[in-house]
């Protein structure tokens, strides 16, 4: 008993050293880079959201295909729109082992919020995965509702009482929405979830009255017969809802897409930087990959890495910094 | 009824299967190891075994990583009990009563009825799962933000109602426990709030397990150092066939609680974001309320060991009910196991019963057989875990010493944690030397985010009109039994007084 007693001890110091070792590990930036510690991958938004199942789609089949010598670790950090992943990412400044799946996000929350003093260009870019959608949900048991102008006469016969669930102020999901209220000429109330996937199920429930969730997040409702898509915000309809006209096709010029990118913190070494790029790279050409973006709806036909990703993210930081501009911050905010 | 019982003996049989087999009990054992581990908790243990379950089908793969949950929440009482440290936050509320009771001698006592209401609570909620999945779905899906709220108002009623606890100290301590769950950021605005001018580490708000691990591993190692002055402390605790006996005949004291510990652990773990610690909380907040000797909570009584770890359990299963139904996480383990599930071309959604019905069922199946697995597993180690207590103090206070350390830094992986733990154990050894409640502190910093997040979400929608919390009849129902029970102390005293006073009066 006794020798079993100090061999569970022994087990406890053991790990409690590897836990410590672990701390004091600095890697050294060495030619041929690879991990030598469980890689964070950070997601800024919710458990059950579309970045965090892509996120955790990633992660598992890096697993699968044995592509990292060190297991990647998905970690929600969903708080104030993204600000608390933006901001612990900037913290790791130089961490080779810390990386973040992006949403649109990434461009707005830094300019709606300057209070968290992030600047997402100093961030290393490192591979652009897809290219999300958005599709305008209601629950199925809406009779009223079967195509945009009735959506529209709802929303202005319900007043400002209309709610829409989104996943925070100055996610993507509440600038399309300020769109909306500017074209259309009225006012919603939004209230935010935490994650897309928390949004679905409130729809279900009824206790929002429309979405702009990413089709990933309402699919399976949506075959059950729970919820229907109204419009599409893309500039072809998706081979997913060939029945669901776009908004460029009922004359509203509305189009709004979100990037799925990975990125590390500033100053990431050039050497783990071309390493995750591989990484990336090889899980974006998978069978796997692909699969799972036509099934969801999500575009995946360019691969866009490194300083083509940063040239990117500037021009979408500028777009975006145009359109907070256009509606006005305080119209995203609710303010 | 017929076709569910057709569907369980094809999950039975599924989860007999002799890899199955080998899945659960390996699961169950490795789970209860990572659950006894202060810091390493199921959500750690499926993240990293999550790879390991590619080489085998996605049946015997879901198996395993469910049995290692399980496991988790039986182990998490472990470390609870016999060392004053919760080894998974899951077990927080086991610390409350485990560690008197340990410290009395009753250790193995604590142990079973841990063991013991763990059992009954996985088997309730399975069964209720068995045979009420799909309508619990949809009542689960009529929980808006009003229902959510007005459930987590209950939750801090049973604190303050009834608990014979002095109940200005017990407002105190939950308010101060509000004040540290609002650390952080704003969850609607997200602008950064009582960060102590631009501590980074306040950023994340206040680890939940850092404050317990502090108050209840340091500060009663603070306390136990104090009332013995270092002297050793040895707990004479012999393992007999009587006292395993004696320990049977026990069950009954506890089964009331467990009952219904085991029923609303899998109601709230249902529902989304809520999960298995909220859970253990609210039922030892309702033992301790439904108890004939609510004084006595807190200083060993085994309902208040019973309770959270009937619900725990029973939650850990009922999180996986929004998991499979709707496609959401009701607790972070769970989140993995989503994860896994869409990697192995399975999509959760409301289709998944009828499109992937082995699946599914395999999986119901074996979280019948886990339950009796890791009973068994857990009540053969109890000898060896009470022997632990043996130990001389002086062995023993630097290993929880590390213990805790450790279990401050794992989950968020900062130093600012570690020392914040310190601080929380030194104010926690004070709180208990001036005789204040600490755990309706714990109960508030755990239930605070959410309840101020549903709140908000409520008057957002309601346009600032508290009346929705009343006009909607589930959340009026949970409001008025909140009423009730933070009144009924004062009806209580009132009437003694008023007895008191005609006492006098005729004498």
């Amino acid at each position: 008993m006794v020798t079993i007693i100090s061999k569970m001890k022994t087990t406890a110091v053991l790990i409690a050293a590897v836990v410590v070792t672990c701390l004091g590990l600095q890697s050294p930036a060495i030619a041929d880079w690879s991990p030598k510690k469980p890689i964070e991958l950070i997601i800024m938004a919710g458990a059950g959201g579309g970045a965090d199942q892509i996120a955790r789609l990633l992660q598992g089949l890096a697993e699968q295909k044995d592509l990292s010598p060190r297991p990647i670790i998905p970690i929600n950090k969903p708080g104030g729109s993204g600000a608390e992943a933006l901001r612990y990412l900037q913290d790791k400044e130089g961490d080779d082992h810390t990386i973040l799946v992006t949403l649109n996000s990434f461009y707005t929350t830094p300019v709606i919020q300057k209070g968290i003093g992030v600047d997402v260009s100093n961030f290393t870019p490192i591979g652009r995965m897809a290219i999300d959608t958005f599709v305008l949900w209601v629950n199925s048991s809406r009779d009223d509702i079967t195509d945009l102008d009735s959506y529209i006469a709802a929303v202005k016969a319900a007043g400002n009482t209309w709610k829409v669930g989104g996943t925070g102020t100055g996610q993507e999901d509440s600038i399309l929405t300020a769109m909306m209220e500017k074209e259309f000429g009225y006012d919603v109330t939004y209230i935010p979830f935490p994650g897309g996937g928390t949004v679905a199920k409130n729809l279900v429930g009824n206790h929002v009255d429309s979405t702009v969730n990413n089709p990933a997040e309402q699919n399976e409702f949506y075959r059950a017969g729970e919820t229907k898509p109204i419009v599409q915000f893309t500039a072809e309809r998706l081979p997913a809802y060939p029945d669901v006209p776009t908004a460029k096709e009922l004359g509203v010029d509305m189009q709004y897409y979100m990037q799925r990118s990975i990125n590390g913190p500033p100053g990431m070494s050039k050497e783990a930087q071309d390493w995750y790029i591989g990484l990336f790279k090889a899980l974006f050409d998978s069978a796997e990959w692909q699969q799972f973006c036509t099934d969801d709806g999500l575009a995946c036909d360019q691969w866009l890495a490194g300083d083509d990703l940063g040239t990117y993210h500037q021009e979408q930081i500028a777009l975006h910094r145009d359109l907070i501009e256009s509606v006005g911050a305080s119209a995203i905010t609710g303010e | 009824m017929e076709d569910i019982v057709l569907h369980l003996i094809g999950g039975l049989t599924e989860a007999m299967q002799p890899l199955n087999l080998t899945m659960i009990i390996a699961g169950c054992t490795l789970g209860l190891l990572i659950g006894a581990m202060p810091g390493l908790g199921s959500v750690n243990g499926v993240a990293i075994l999550l790879p390991i379950t590619f080489l085998v089908p996605p049946t015997a793969a879901i198996i395993f990583l469910a049995a290692i949950y399980y496991g988790a929440m039986y182990g998490g009482a472990i470390s609870s009990i016999t060392l004053g440290i919760p080894g998974a936050s899951t077990a927080v509320a086991t610390v409350f009563d485990g560690r008197p009771l340990a410290q009395a001698g009753h250790a193995d006592r604590a142990l079973t009825a841990a063991a013991v209401a763990s059992f009954v609570g996985g088997t309730i909620s399975v069964l209720l799962f068995t045979a009420f999945a799909p309508p619990l779905a949809s009542f689960a899906l009529k929980f808006g933000p009003p229902e959510e709220f007005a459930l987590m108002v209950l939750a801090f009623a049973t604190f303050i109602g009834l608990g014979g606890d002095d109940i200005p100290k017990t407002v105190f301590s939950i308010l101060v426990g509000l004040v540290m769950a609002s650390v952080g950021l704003d969850i609607i605005s997200g602008q950064p709030r009582l960060i102590f001018g631009d501590i980074d580490g306040f950023l994340h708000g206040i680890n939940f397990l850092v404050l317990a691990i502090g108050i209840y591993g340091i500060g009663e190692m603070l306390w136990t150092l104090e009332t013995t002055r270092g002297e050793v402390m040895v707990h004479k605790v012999t393992i007999s066939w009587q006292r395993m006996k004696h320990n049977c005949k026990d069950i009954k004291n506890y089964i009331k609680t467990t009952s219904m510990g085991s029923a609303l652990g899998y109601f709230v773990g249902t529902l989304p974001a809520a999960g298995a610690t909220p859970a253990s909380l609210m039922s030892y907040g309702l033992a301790k309320t439904f108890s004939k000797d609510p004084d006595s909570f807190g200083k060993g009584n085994i309902s208040g060991v019973a309770a959270p770890e009937a619900a725990n359990n029973a939650a850990s299963t009922g999180s996986m009910l929004p998991m499979i139904t709707l496609g959401i996480p009701g607790s972070p383990t769970t989140a993995i196991l989503l994860g896994g599930m869409i990697i192995w071309g399975l999509r959760p959604g409301p289709l998944l019963f009828t499109e992937n019905p082995e699946f599914v069922w395999g999986l119901i199946g074996s979280l019948y057989i886990a339950n009796f697995a890791t009973l068994l597993i857990n009540l053969a180690f109890i000898p060896l875990f009470v022997k632990i207590l043996t130990l001389p103090f002086s062995i023993l206070a630097p290993v929880i010493y590390i213990l805790c350390v450790v279990g401050g830094y794992a989950p968020t992986q900062t130093m600012h944690d570690v020392w914040l733990m310190l601080l929380f154990g030194v104010v926690g050894y004070l709180l208990r030397k001036l005789n204040y409640p600490v755990a309706p502190a714990v109960l508030a910093i755990v239930l605070g985010p959410l309840a101020e997040r549903s709140l908000r979400q409520s008057l957002l929608g309601s346009h600032g009109d508290v009346s929705i919390f009343l006009t909607r009849p589930i959340s009026a129902v949970c409001i008025a039994i909140a009423v009730a029970l933070i009144c009924y102390p004062l009806v209580q005293k009132l009437q003694k007084r008023r007895r008191a006073d005609t006492g006098t009066g005729t004498g």
